[in-house]
This record gives C-alpha cells, sequence and structure tokens, in this order.
C-alpha cells in the first residue's frame, strides 16, 4: 500500500492526520457550505449586508416552500425527469445491443464501427449544434422535450457503447459457445445469457447517464427555450433572473436543482464509480 | 455462378436468415444505435464543415462564400482571444490531474470513515457546473464574497475576480478544476487501490521511499488511470461552456470567451444569427480536437492490437 499506511507511523502523526482530514474537507467544501447557508438566511441578512454573520433567523421553511410551490421551479424539475429518464433508458438500450454486435462478434468492421463510437464520443459537441439545431426545428421537435431526448440518446450512445463493449468482452466467452452448439438463437443469447450478467454495467450507465444529462446545460439552451420543455440546469439561470441578488431563494433553488443527481450518487455510489473509474485499472 | 447447381447440402432446407445468423446478427443489434448516431452526431460534423463554407441566417437562403469565413477569423481579434484562452484552459485544466493525486496519496488510508471522506471530496464532480459556475460567482464577488472576506483577514483589499480581463479566464478555470479534480482523484483511488503490493515492498526493501517510491514504482502501476484522466481533462477543456456561459457571459469585454462559446454567441445570440461563421468556429475547435483524437484511438488500437 502507497503511501504507507498511519498506522505505521508516530502517534503524533496519526493524530494530526486525523486533525488534518475534517479540516481539509471543510476547506474543500467551503463554496457549498457557503451555499448551504445562504439558503436557510431571511432576506433581510442580506439587505443589512450580513453576508457571513450568524443567520438573523432561520429560514429553512421559507426559502424553500418559496421555490417548491412559488416558481417554475418544479415544472423545470418534472422537464429534467421526463428528458433523463427516457434518455437513460433509450441510450442503455441501444448500447446494450450495439455492444454486444461488437464485443461478441468477429467481422472485418468491428473495429472501425466501434472507433466510429469513440471518435463521435470525442468530439466538441459545439461542431454538431448548427446541424442538430436545423434537423431539430425540421423534424418539428424545436422546443420539445422529446427533440432533446432523441439527440440525446445519439450522443450517449457513443460513450455507452465503449463502456458495454469493453464489459462484455471481459465476459467468459465459452459461455456464449455452449450456449451456441445447444443450438440456442443468437437473439436469445443476448437476452438470457449475456444481458443477465451485464446488470452491473447496467446499473453503472444508467446512474452515470443519469447524471450526465440531468446536468446537462448547453444542448437545453440550444434546443429549448422557456418553462415548457426546459430542464432544471436552463431553469436555474431564468430562476435567478426573477430573484436577482435575492440570495438566500437562489442558493435554496440551486441546491433542489443539484439534489437528484447529488442522491443517485450516494444510493448508487458504488455503481457510480464502478462506472467512471472503468479502465483505470488494468 | 455455381452456386445452383450445389447439392442442398442441408435438407430441410432453412430460411436465409438461419443460414447467416452469425453474419446478419451483429448488424441487426447494431442497427438502431449506427442509425442514431449517424443522424446525430456523424453526419452534423461534415455538416458543419459545408456549412462553414457559406454565408446563412439559419432562415433564408444560403449563400456560397467559399473560404471567406475563415479568411474572416484571421483577422477577428475576439477569435484570437478566444483561442488563447482555449489555450489556458487545455494548460491549466490539467492542473486537476497532479492536484487529483495529490488528493487521492491524502485519502489512500484505512482509518475510520475515511470512505465518508473520500466520497465527500469526489461531491463536487456531481454537481451541474451551471450550480458549480453559480456558487463560484458568488464566492467570487467583489464585496460580499467569501474570497474577499477571507482577504479582508489578513489585510487585503477586496479583489473583484471576475470583473478584471486579466484574472476572470483563471478564475473560471479554478471553478472548473474543482470538479475536475474530484473527479481525477476517484481515477487515481481506483488506480492505488491496484497497486501490486509486493512491488511495493520489494521496493521499500531496496531502500525505495517518498518521492522515489512515488515516481518510480507508483506512479508507472498508475498509467491507465492517467491516460483516462488525461482523455477526460482535455474534452473537458475544450468543451467548457457552461462555467464561462454563468459566470462572466464572455465578458468583461469578451476577454473570457473560448472557442464554443464564441461559436456559440455568433450562431445563437443576439449578435445576430451568423450559422457559417459559427461552424467556420467549431470547425476550428473540432481540428484542435481531432490532434487529440487521433492521439486516442491510436493508444487504445495499440492497446486492443496487443491485449488480443
Amino acid at each position: 500500500m502507497f503511501p504507507r499506511p498511519i498506522q505505521q507511523a508516530s502517534a503524533p502523526a496519526q493524530t494530526a492526520y486525523k486533525t488534518m482530514l475534517p479540516i481539509a474537507l471543510i476547506l474543500w467544501l467551503l463554496p457549498l457550505i457557503a451555499v448551504a447557508i445562504f439558503s436557510i438566511k431571511p432576506a433581510t441578512d442580506f439587505t443589512q449586508s450580513n453576508y457571513w454573520g450568524v443567520p438573523g433567523s432561520f429560514e429553512l421553511f421559507n426559502n424553500y416552500g418559496q421555490v417548491f410551490f412559488n416558481s417554475d421551479m418544479p415544472r423545470y424539475m418534472l422537464n429534467s425527469v421526463l428528458i433523463t429518464i427516457p434518455t437513460v433508458i433509450g441510450a442503455v438500450a441501444l448500447s446494450a445491443m450495439a455492444g454486444f454486435a461488437l464485443g461478441v462478434y468477429k467481422f472485418r468492421s468491428n473495429i472501425w464501427v466501434f472507433f466510429m463510437f469513440v471518435a463521435g464520443n470525442f468530439v466538441p459537441f459545439q461542431i454538431l449544434m448548427v446541424p442538430v439545431r436545423d434537423l431539430t426545428l425540421d423534424l418539428g421537435l424545436y422546443n420539445t422535450k422529446t427533440g432533446l431526448v432523441l439527440f440525446h440518446i445519439a450522443f450517449q450512445t457513443g460513450f455507452c457503447t465503449l463502456f458495454m463493449r469493453n464489459f462484455i468482452r471481459a465476459l467468459p466467452f465459452p459461455l456464449i459457445e455452449a450456449a451456441r452448439v445447444e443450438g440456442v438463437a443468437e437473439w436469445r443469447i443476448f437476452w438470457f445469457v449475456v444481458l443477465p450478467l451485464m446488470k452491473p454495467a447496467l446499473a453503472a450507465l444508467a446512474v452515470l447517464i443519469f447524471t450526465f444529462i440531468w446536468n446537462d446545460y448547453f444542448w437545453a439552451i440550444v434546443l429549448t427555450q422557456g418553462p415548457d420543455a426546459q430542464p432544471v440546469t436552463a431553469g436555474i439561470t431564468s430562476f435567478n433572473a426573477q430573484y436577482r441578488a435575492a440570495y438566500h431563494l437562489m442558493s435554496a433553488g440551486s441546491i433542489v436543482a443539484a439534489l437528484p443527481p447529488v442522491l443517485m450518487f450516494f444510493l448508487m455510489q458504488k455503481h457510480f464509480i464502478a462506472g467512471l473509474t472503468l479502465g483505470a485499472v488494468k | 455462378m455455381t452456386t445452383a447447381t450445389l447439392p442442398d447440402t442441408d435438407p430441410p432446407k432453412r430460411g436465409w436468415y438461419k443460414r447467416n445468423e452469425i453474419a446478419v446478427t451483429p448488424w441487426l443489434f447494431l442497427a438502431p444505435a449506427v442509425l442514431f448516431f449517424a443522424v446525430y452526431v456523424i453526419i452534423p460534423i461534415f455538416q458543419s464543415f459545408s456549412i462553414s463554407l457559406y454565408d446563412w441566417d439559419g432562415l433564408g437562403q444560403a449563400e456560397y462564400i467559399g473560404l471567406a469565413n475563415y479568411q474572416e477569423l484571421m483577422n477577428d481579434r475576439a477569435f484570437e482571444v478566444s483561442l488563447w484562452n482555449n489555450l489556458k484552459w487545455l494548460v491549466f485544466y490539467l492542473l486537476a490531474i497532479p492536484a487529483g493525486l495529490f488528493i487521492a496519496l491524502f485519502l489512500n488510508q484505512t482509518v475510520a470513515g475515511i470512505r465518508i471522506y473520500k466520497s465527500l471530496f469526489f461531491f463536487p464532480f456531481v454537481l451541474s457546473q451551471v450550480v458549480v459556475g453559480l456558487v463560484f460567482a458568488w464566492f467570487y464577488l467583489p464585496n460580499e464574497g467569501l474570497l474577499s472576506n477571507m482577504l479582508a483577514l489578513v489585510g487585503l483589499g477586496p479583489v473583484n475576480v471576475l470583473g478584471d480581463p486579466t484574472w476572470a479566464t483563471y478564475g473560471i478555470i479554478l471553478a472548473g478544476l474543482w470538479p475536475q479534480t474530484a473527479y481525477c482523484m476517484i481515477l487515481y483511488l481506483t488506480g492505488l487501490n491496484a497497486v501490486d503490493p509486493e512491488q511495493v515492498e520489494a521496493a521499500r526493501l531496496d531502500g525505495a521511499k517518498g518521492w522515489k517510491m512515488l515516481w518510480y514504482v507508483i506512479i508507472p502501476q498508475l498509467k491507465p488511470a492517467t491516460f483516462i484522466a488525461f482523455v477526460v481533462t482535455i474534452i473537458g477543456a475544450l468543451r467548457s461552456f457552461d462555467l464561462i456561459s454563468i459566470m462572466t457571459n464572455g465578458g468583461p469585454f469578451g476577454q473570457t470567451r473560448v472557442l464554443s462559446f464564441y461559436m456559440f454567441e455568433k450562431a445563437l445570440s443576439e449578435y445576430g444569427f451568423r450559422m457559417g461563421y459559427g461552424a467556420a468556429i467549431a470547425v476550428v475547435l473540432f481540428l484542435i480536437m481531432l490532434i487529440f483524437i487521433a492521439y486516442f484511438l491510436w493508444s487504445m488500437y495499440r492497446e486492443e492490437k496487443g491485449g488480443h
């Protein structure tokens, strides 16, 4: 293990390490802690420029109540859910199939199709902006959740296919061959043999894509406008325009907008990290 | 063709699909993904190249003007500023890699509660860049912000990071480093977990420790993690848009623009719907990225050949 375990160090060094841990964490999360404190302060604190002092009163319920019942935030949140969930399902389904094809079958263009997905996934997406916006307008899907979902599915399929294909490559191939010898149809091999083994990959991708799409901002402002279709990342900016300088409400709104992926992360931590660090170890 | 005269080797005759199952199935499974990807990703890349040769407002008739958009770029001050800022992003964003390694080394212990520390250190990565941008914009507020207040404690005057043309870009990059460092940290924590303990012990017996151990024994073993950290950090640096849009909207005086932001401004904002010009900027960004994409693919290709 490196660095040397702290248990082997002297007692003062151990104590120093254990006191440094929380201090480092507080410093690391300081900007976030500040926002959390802002979100429970009353409006008067900011007009009296009591930014960093003790809160004048405890306004957690008031501030968050405002966000939930007196603004467009719930609509934006619902839009985000309706954009994120179908994208997760679509991207995972398409890439599971594509990953199966690329991971199990040997055909000549295999590696080129695979590299097409990988390369497309690295592209700076600004180069897609004008044509994709144009296509979405032509399909009559501009400013709809469907338009956003279709694009997200397509783009995320690149990363997901890379992930799925590598995962399937690591599965025991004799299992598939045994099924073939038994005369099992290829699609049944996918459904009954490979898919059940892919559960960890499916879970990891689902939480990752959920976070990526929930946090998307660029495509939200390129393909949608207004509270009918915009997700919460775009909504938060108009929310902030509405409550300019009302830091307590802006903070509360930001925290609400950030919460779903945060919950997802803490609940599914194992899968999340497995997904992010795929390939980090040989 | 002799096919017709061949005796039927396989009676009772099976359907065409059954006979070609192994060859056809992968393409059936690939079809939906390839279709989606081609329509929304591959074809638009080529369309952007073609649009960049036109003068087009997105609605009316597009007029072919050859390379005029690119000629205009050469004399465009704002484009030059954006290009330089992209370079700054590339260089300074890479600091996330050593910073992430440093935090990972700090946290790679087994004391009580360390798992919670690890996840809380990783926490900023899960936040949307929009939220990160807002949080840091408030952190930098000239008088009320936490930064100015902390500086006041040590007797330094208030600073207006985001209002200063020289420092604003660095202020935004720093905000971007926060989640990116968290990502690199988690990559390295996973990598450190897999470091071969026997090699470490052997090196210890040979008297290696501290920096020497890190440089000659540990870092070579972390190579896969470093590679991924490079890939995601470079892509992140070139895609940077959200933070700039939220924190400064390109200002002050357009000094925090990067190519991705400038192209958005030209193509889709009140500065006029110049789709062709925007596409030309995007093409330049794409060509820069292409150098890295080619390198990444080449590395992966070598890996594929070596691994199987």
